[in-house]
C-alpha cells in the first residue's frame, strides 16, 4: 500500500471514530442516549479542556514531572538489570540461588508496591521513579541475562580461537550480544517506565499526568478525565518514535524484519 | 622438525545426561606436517570435528596425546586459526572490524588493524564491502570475510572444519581456488575436514579417512600424487583424480552406508 493511502486510511479511523462518539453522545438514538455525556463527555468538551490546558500553560509542569520520572526510571532500571543481568548469567551459581526470589518478585503486581513506595519515599516524584523502577528493571534484566547466556556457542569458540581474553569477551561479544537483547526491548521497557510514572501519581501525587487524570475523576468531570488520556497518548507516542530513531541508530548490524522475509 | 599437529591414540568421550559416556573417536593416530595439507573424509556423525576441536584445544582428549610442533597441548591452540562450519562472524561488526579484530585482540593498533584488514579484504575479493554487517552479506561472502579474519592473524596451522558446507557447488570451487591460492603463498599445515570426497582429494596432499561412529577410527590415509598449483574445477577432470577418488571411494562406501544408518537416514 503506498504510504499517502495509509496515512488518509489511518486518519479516516480517527474521524471516524470521533465522530461516532460526537454523534452518539449529542444526539439520541431511538430514545436512548447511547453515550451519556456524563461519563463520556464529548469531542468538543475535550478538545476545549486540551485547549484550555495549553493555552494556559499548566500543562507543562505536569508533562515535564511525568517525563523526568518515566527517564528517571527507565535509567535506573537499565542500569539495575544490566549491572544483575550480567551478573545472573555470568554467575550460574548466584542465579540458581536468587532464582525463586526473582520469580517471586517479578510475578507481584507491582501496583501493590505503590502505597509503600509513597509512605518510604512520599508524594514526591520518587516513588514514582522506584515503582517505573521495578517495571524497568526486570525487563532489562531478563534480556540481558537472555543476550549474555544465548550467545552463539561458534561465536564465542571463534572469539576464543581469535586470541580473546576475559577482558577482551566481554567487551566483543557478551557486552554487544546482551544489549542488542535489551534494545530489542526498549518500546517495552521505555512504555513501562511511563506506566510505573502515571501509575504511581494516580495513587498520590501533586503534580503529573496521572495527578491531571486523578484530579478529574475525583469531581467527575469526564472531559477532564478523557483530556489527561488523549494528552498521556500523545506523549506516549511521541516517546515512542524518539524510541524508534534510538533503535535504528544501535541496531544497524540487524536484518530488518522486511529482509528476513522469503 | 616435529609435526605441525601430531595425535597419539587419542580417544574422545563426551559425558551424557544419563551419566553414560559416549565414546566418539578411539585411538585416533595423525600428523599433519607443516605446510601440508591434510583432508579428513568420513561419514556423517564420525567425529570428524571432534578431532578438530581437539587440534584446537577446544577441547580435551579422555586419553592419549596431542603435541603442536612437538609441544603437549594443554590449552587453547595459539598456533591455529579456526573457520567454522556454522556462521562466526560478529554480527554486531562489519566486515572490516571482524577482520580487524583478531589483530586488535593481539595488542595491534586499532589503525593499523584496520589498514591490514582492508588490505585482507581485498585479496579475498571483498574491498569495497568492508562497512556491511554480516546480515548484509551472501553465504559466500561470509565465508571469504571468515578466511580473512582466521588469515590476517598469520596462524602456523589452520583447521577448517567444512567451511565450504553450506554453499552452492559453484562457490565452493571458487572458494576452494581461493583457499588454495592463499595457502600455497605461504604453506601452513592445514587440517580440512569435509564430507565431501571430491573436495578433500582436489584440496590436500593427503586423505584421511574415518570410520562411521560411535567409537570412530582411522581407516585409511591416501596421499594425493597430483601436481601443483591444482585448478579444482580442472583437476577433477584428471585421470589420476579418478583413479584415486575410485580407490578411497571402496573403502569409504561401506562406512558411508553404516553411518546413515545409524543417522536414520539423515
Amino acid at each position: 500500500m503506498p504510504r499517502t493511502n495509509l496515512i488518509v486510511l489511518q486518519i479516516l479511523v480517527a474521524v471516524v471514530a470521533v465522530g461516532l462518539w460526537y454523534l452518539l453522545s449529542t444526539y439520541r438514538v431511538f430514545g436512548y442516549m447511547l453515550l451519556p455525556p456524563f461519563f463520556f463527555s464529548n469531542p468538543v468538551d475535550v478538545a476545549k479542556q486540551i485547549v484550555e490546558w495549553f493555552a494556559s500553560g499548566v500543562i507543562w509542569k505536569h508533562l515535564w514531572v511525568t517525563l523526568i520520572e518515566s527517564i528517571l526510571a527507565f535509567v535506573s532500571g537499565s542500569i539495575g538489570g544490566v549491572l544483575v543481568g550480567f551478573w545472573f548469567a555470568l554467575q550460574p551459581r548466584t542465579a540458581a540461588v536468587f532464582d525463586p526470589y526473582v520469580k517471586m518478585v517479578n510475578s507481584l503486581p507491582r501496583v501493590v508496591l505503590a502505597p509503600i513506595f509513597t509512605l518510604w519515599l512520599g508524594l514526591g516524584i520518587w516513588s514514582k521513579v522506584a515503582l517505573g523502577f521495578t517495571l524497568v528493571f526486570f525487563i532489562v534484566f531478563f534480556n540481558v541475562y537472555q543476550g549474555v547466556k544465548e550467545v552463539s556457542p561458534t561465536v564465542l569458540a571463534n572469539a576464543r580461537m581469535l586470541g580473546m581474553n576475559k577482558r577482551q569477551l566481554m567487551r566483543h561479544v557478551y557486552w554487544p550480544s546482551a544489549m542488542s537483547w535489551m534494545f530489542s526491548s526498549l518500546h517495552t521497557s521505555v512504555g513501562f517506565a511511563v506506566v510505573g510514572a502515571v501509575v504511581g501519581e494516580y495513587l498520590g501525587a501533586a503534580a503529573g499526568l496521572g495527578y491531571l487524570i486523578q484530579q478529574a475523576d475525583g469531581v467527575f468531570d469526564a472531559a477532564g478525565v478523557f483530556a489527561g488520556m488523549f494528552v498521556l497518548a500523545a506523549f506516549v507516542l511521541v516517546i515512542d518514535a524518539a524510541v524508534s530513531v534510538v533503535e535504528r541508530r544501535l541496531l544497524v548490524w540487524r536484518p530488518a524484519p522486511s529482509e528476513a522475509r522469503p | 622438525m616435529a609435526a605441525a599437529i601430531g595425535l597419539s591414540n587419542v580417544d574422545v568421550a563426551f559425558h551424557l545426561a544419563d551419566g553414560g559416556t559416549f565414546r566418539a573417536v578411539e585411538a585416533a593416530n595423525l600428523t599433519v606436517e607443516d605446510g601440508e595439507f591434510v583432508a579428513i573424509v568420513g561419514p556423517t556423525g564420525c567425529g570428524k570435528s571432534t578431532l578438530l576441536n581437539i587440534a584446537a584445544g577446544l577441547i580435551a582428549p579422555a586419553a592419549g596425546k596431542v603435541a603442536v610442533f612437538g609441544s603437549a597441548l594443554s590449552a587453547l591452540n595459539r598456533q591455529a586459526g579456526y573457520l567454522f562450519q556454522a556462521d562466526a562472524l560478529f554480527p554486531w561488526k562489519t566486515a572490516l572490524e571482524n577482520v580487524a579484530i583478531g589483530l586488535e585482540t593481539a595488542g595491534v593498533a586499532r589503525e593499523e588493524a584496520r589498514t591490514r584488514a582492508k588490505t585482507w579484504l581485498t585479496r579475498v575479493g571483498l574491498g569495497s564491502f568492508g562497512g556491511r554487517y554480516p546480515h548484509m552479506l551472501s553465504g559466500g561472502q561470509r565465508k571469504r570475510v571468515g578466511l580473512a579474519q582466521v588469515l590476517i592473524r598469520d596462524p602456523k596451522i589452520l583447521l577448517m572444519d567444512e567451511p565450504f558446507g553450506p554453499l552452492d557447488a559453484q562457490t565452493r570451487q571458487i572458494m576452494g581456488n581461493l583457499l588454495l591460492d592463499l595457502w600455497s603463498a605461504d604453506r601452513k599445515a592445514v587440517l580440512f575436514v569435509t564430507h565431501d570426497l571430491e573436495e578433500a582429494i582436489a584440496l590436500s596432499d593427503r586423505v584421511v579417512i574415518m570410520s562411521a561412529g560411535p567409537a570412530s577410527h582411522i581407516i585409511g590415509n591416501w596421499r594425493v600424487p597430483l601436481a601443483r598449483p591444482r585448478d579444482i574445477a580442472e583437476i577433477k577432470l584428471d585421470q589420476a583424480f579418478h583413479a584415486l577418488h575410485r580407490e578411497i571411494w571402496q573403502a569409504l562406501k561401506d562406512e558411508v552406508i553404516k553411518g546413515y544408518m545409524q543417522t536414520g537416514g539423515g
